[in-house]
């Protein structure tokens, strides 16, 4: 029942992508196309869950003062691993996510489950917490990528889905679509959270970014 | 003579065409974190520079003398994260004894800057490019320099919007958002540049 809810709150409650509003650079870089989104989503999880177990085994070992760059060096060398997988295995999505699959390494949501959760948690538990939140940011691109591919190109996952005689839209498939409709997206998600009389989060995601403490900007509201 | 018209095209496509915020989606977090007022904007974008340009030159040696002699080059992203996080470091420590007023106002941008994806995209790229070390260093300073200038005008924006009657749903990240669009939609105009200027 506990391991459940850890696992909703990834994919729902806390979605990392849009509601805690973490790791927008794959979100719009990669989802052009709902294919694109889905494998940046799952190869994401993959190291979520990775650098969570391992965290959450060496969090007694880890001195305290030199725990960021350790982390760092855990979830790189997933990243290096699951890029030497999809290089092997799935070519074409090593050619199509390119420099943002070594990017990983960098995407805050990792760094911050790794500090806000398995740091102070059970391996299992840790694991249900990677699973949850890969699975969350897995949905989101998946949601962004098929309105972006849709509307964009007229296909989904490749398939022709739109009449021919519907002109698709090109400029949601290029850069400024991509920062259109993620905030449309975002937009929807804040209005069915206050429908359903939920408080809406005003942070733009420097609450649970894990530099908080060190960044000074955070007391001004800067950030 | 050619070397130069290279290293030209490699800085303008840098800033104009393939901005690293706006086309290439690098470095997003800062671009809509700390683009609220123009000072912070300025600061943030003038400390990626450096820390890009530095990291660059750093990460090169590194790489071709190192991890291609060993043929260690999948330990790329490792060693370069790292060696990125450990400059950081070592920049503020620098600055804290020696140049106090500077670390003031760029010093607490400096921790972000380690898990700002446009600094390691940079140098992944540089190898990704095959670039030598000059060129390195330009796509570095216009990989920082169009940062700087996608802050600054971006600050501009969100000022215009402060006191703007904004529907509910669309407060905070969302109407952002679509304001970077219509910043990324007008450096659409710059794409013809390279071709026209150096072809």
């Amino acid at each position: 029942m506990n391991r459940m809810k850890i696992l909703l709150n990834g994919i729902i409650k806390e979605n990392p992508t849009l509601v805690l509003l973490l790791g927008t650079c794959p979100t719009l870089a990669v989802t052009t196309m709902a294919r694109n989104g889905l494998g940046m989503g799952l190869a994401a999880t993959f190291v979520l869950i990775g650098s969570n177990v391992v965290i959450s085994l060496l969090k007694n070992v880890i001195p305290d003062k030199v725990r960021i760059p350790a982390y760092v060096v855990v979830i790189a060398g997933f990243v290096t691993i699951i890029q030497l997988l999809v290089q092997a295995y799935v070519p074409f999505l090593d050619k199509e996510l390119g420099i943002f699959l070594p990017l990983i390494v960098v995407n805050c949501i990792i760094l911050a489950r790794a500090e806000m959760f398995a740091s102070k948690n059970t391996v299992l538990d840790s694991f249900f917490d990677g699973l949850g939140m890969g699975l969350g940011f897995t949905m989101a691109l998946l949601i962004i990528g098929s309105i972006r591919e849709i509307i964009g190109s007229g296909t989904w996952f490749g398939l022709t889905v739109l009449p021919a005689s519907v002109e698709p839209m090109k400029i949601l498939a290029s850069a400024p679509g991509g920062f259109f409709v993620f905030g449309c997206v975002i937009a929807a998600v804040q209005f069915i959270s206050r429908k359903k009389g939920k408080t809406v989060k005003k942070s733009t995601g420097c609450a649970a970014c894990p530099m908080a403490e060190q960044c000074g900007k955070t007391k001004e509201g800067e950030c | 003579m050619l070397a130069m018209k290279e290293i030209f095209m490699i800085l303008v496509s840098a800033i104009l065409v393939d901005n690293f915020v706006l086309s290439k989606f690098m470095g997003i977090c800062p671009f809509l974190g700390v683009s609220k007022k123009l000072d912070s904007a300025v600061g943030m974008g003038l400390a990626v520079t450096f820390v890009m340009i530095m990291a660059s030159a750093v990460t090169y040696p590194i790489y071709r003398y190192l991890l291609l002699q060993f043929d260690l080059t999948y330990l790329n992203t490792l060693v370069f994260i790292l060696v990125i996080a450990a400059f950081v470091q070592l920049v503020e420590i620098v600055l804290k004894k020696f140049i106090p007023a500077l670390h003031k106002s760029l010093g607490v941008y400096l921790p972000l800057i380690t898990t700002n994806c446009a600094v390691l995209g940079v140098t992944l790229l540089n190898v990704d490019n095959n670039y030598n070390f000059l060129e390195s260093i330009v796509n570095a300073a216009g990989a920082g320099l169009g940062f700087l200038l996608a802050m600054v005008l971006f600050s501009g924006v969100r000022q215009r919007m402060e006191g703007c009657d904004i529907p509910e749903s669309f407060k905070g990240m969302p109407i952002t958002l679509a304001a970077a669009s219509m910043v990324s939609l007008s450096f659409g105009g710059f794409v013809g540049v390279v071709d026209g200027l150096f072809k």
